[in-house]
């Protein structure tokens, strides 16, 4: 990964803001189609596991199908705007969904409840193939990466309002926030569907990692403002609030704060204009 | 068949759909955000995202439809100091529905 590479294809302010609203963000058909006819059977045949938190520079072999993936430039330009440099390889695996295979996996977000403010962890999903509505494209809810549930305790949820069933072109790379819901689902189709996955980790702050040249935008405030069908009503005021939470702390800014949610509920003014006289306080200490 | 037995008869001939509706607030007709379905009678499988449209609007038409609502998630305030928190939906309708099978 060269700096003039991903200082090219770092992601925008617009962009950014749109992954904090929905908790992903989506490049169709990024991976060239040579990369992708060859990816069923680097695949198939599995690529080599490495400890947790190896260095992505150290994860896949020189010149391997993963390292170009990682290298493209707007992937590369991506994952520095959303961990930042020398990041680490939490894990990373393929997923095959066998044809006709029979169940769809609960509603579920990875790991285990991760509740950090100013921290996210990204996972990359490679689309090695089209995949089509049958085969079973995952399924994700956007929006849903800030609520504090735990793995598959929401996997009572069958169909949100507004959910994303995936279909998409070969060589699609979508990049997760590590706490949205998702899940693969049933595939329907004769094709098996495979998919590939890195967990990334950063090892910086993660502070202004992008092109900040459009921080005040007004398309900032507008993705930050988007609301989902699926949001209750009152509790969709509350994604807002926690998504301005976390545009605060990716900007190093706890004023931006563009649809005053924050603000609002944090004012508590200590200037005292009352006169001596009208102070109770005052009053009390002038009888005793 | 005697009286003494047949309630246990009616049990054996019936089997229990169960629908799950997520609202937008606490009103029962207010406009449903989520779904799942469960079928007692093993006709059918529903599962997770198999369908992007709800099977009612509001749950007051799944009433008007038959389904029978046997639990509703109770309103609970926010724990102190947790207010701003989002975790699970909220307003959690169960109905059900009796089949003869």
């Amino acid at each position: 990964m060269t700096t003039s590479t991903h200082q090219k294809h770092l992601l925008t302010s617009v962009q950014m803001a749109h992954f904090v609203a929905h908790g992903s963000l989506r490049m169709d058909a990024v991976v060239p189609a040579e990369m992708n006819e060859q990816a069923i059977a680097v695949l198939d045949a599995g690529i080599p596991a490495v400890p947790y938190g190896t260095p992505l520079a150290d994860t896949f072999e020189p010149g391997s199908l993963p390292e170009r993936l990682v290298q493209l430039p707007e992937v590369a330009g991506a994952i520095r705007s959303l961990v930042g440099p020398d990041p680490v390889v939490d894990h990373h695996a393929v997923h095959i969904r066998k044809a006709h295979e029979g169940e769809a996996q609960n509603l579920h977000a990875d790991a285990i409840i991760d509740v950090r403010e100013d921290a996210f962890d990204v996972q990359l999903m490679y689309y090695p193939q089209e995949v089509t509505l049958e085969m079973g494209g995952t399924l994700s809810v956007p929006g849903s990466h800030l609520r504090r549930t735990n793995e598959s305790d929401t996997g009572r949820y069958q169909n949100l309002l507004g959910q994303s069933r995936l279909t998409c072109p070969a060589g699609t790379v979508v990049f997760l926030h590590h706490g949205i819901w998702h899940g693969g689902r049933r595939n329907d189709s004769d094709v098996d569907r495979y998919m590939f996955k890195i967990r990334f980790n950063p090892t910086v702050r993660q502070v202004r990692l992008w092109d900040t040249d459009d921080l005040y935008d007004e398309g900032v405030a507008a993705e930050l403002n988007t609301r989902f069908p699926w949001y209750e009503t009152a509790t969709g005021r509350l994604e807002i609030y926690n998504r301005a939470k976390l545009w605060q702390a990716l900007t190093g800014d706890d004023t931006a704060d563009p649809d005053y949610w924050v603000t609002r509920v944090s004012n508590r003014p200590r200037r005292v204009v009352a006169q001596r006289s009208l102070n109770p306080h005052a009053a009390r200490k002038e009888m005793a | 068949m005697t009286a003494a037995t047949q309630p246990q008869a009616v049990q054996q001939d019936l089997r229990q759909q169960v629908l799950v509706l997520y609202l937008a607030s606490s009103a029962l007709d207010a406009k449903v955000v989520g779904w799942s379905t469960y079928d007692g009678t093993g006709a059918t499988t529903p599962t997770t995202g198999d369908s992007d449209v709800p099977p009612y609007t509001t749950g007051l038409d799944a009433l008007k439809d038959g389904w029978r609502l046997f639990q509703a998630a109770q309103l609970l305030p926010p724990h102190p100091g947790h207010e701003y928190d989002t975790s699970f939906l909220k307003h959690e309708f169960f109905f059900e529905k009796l089949v003869a099978v």
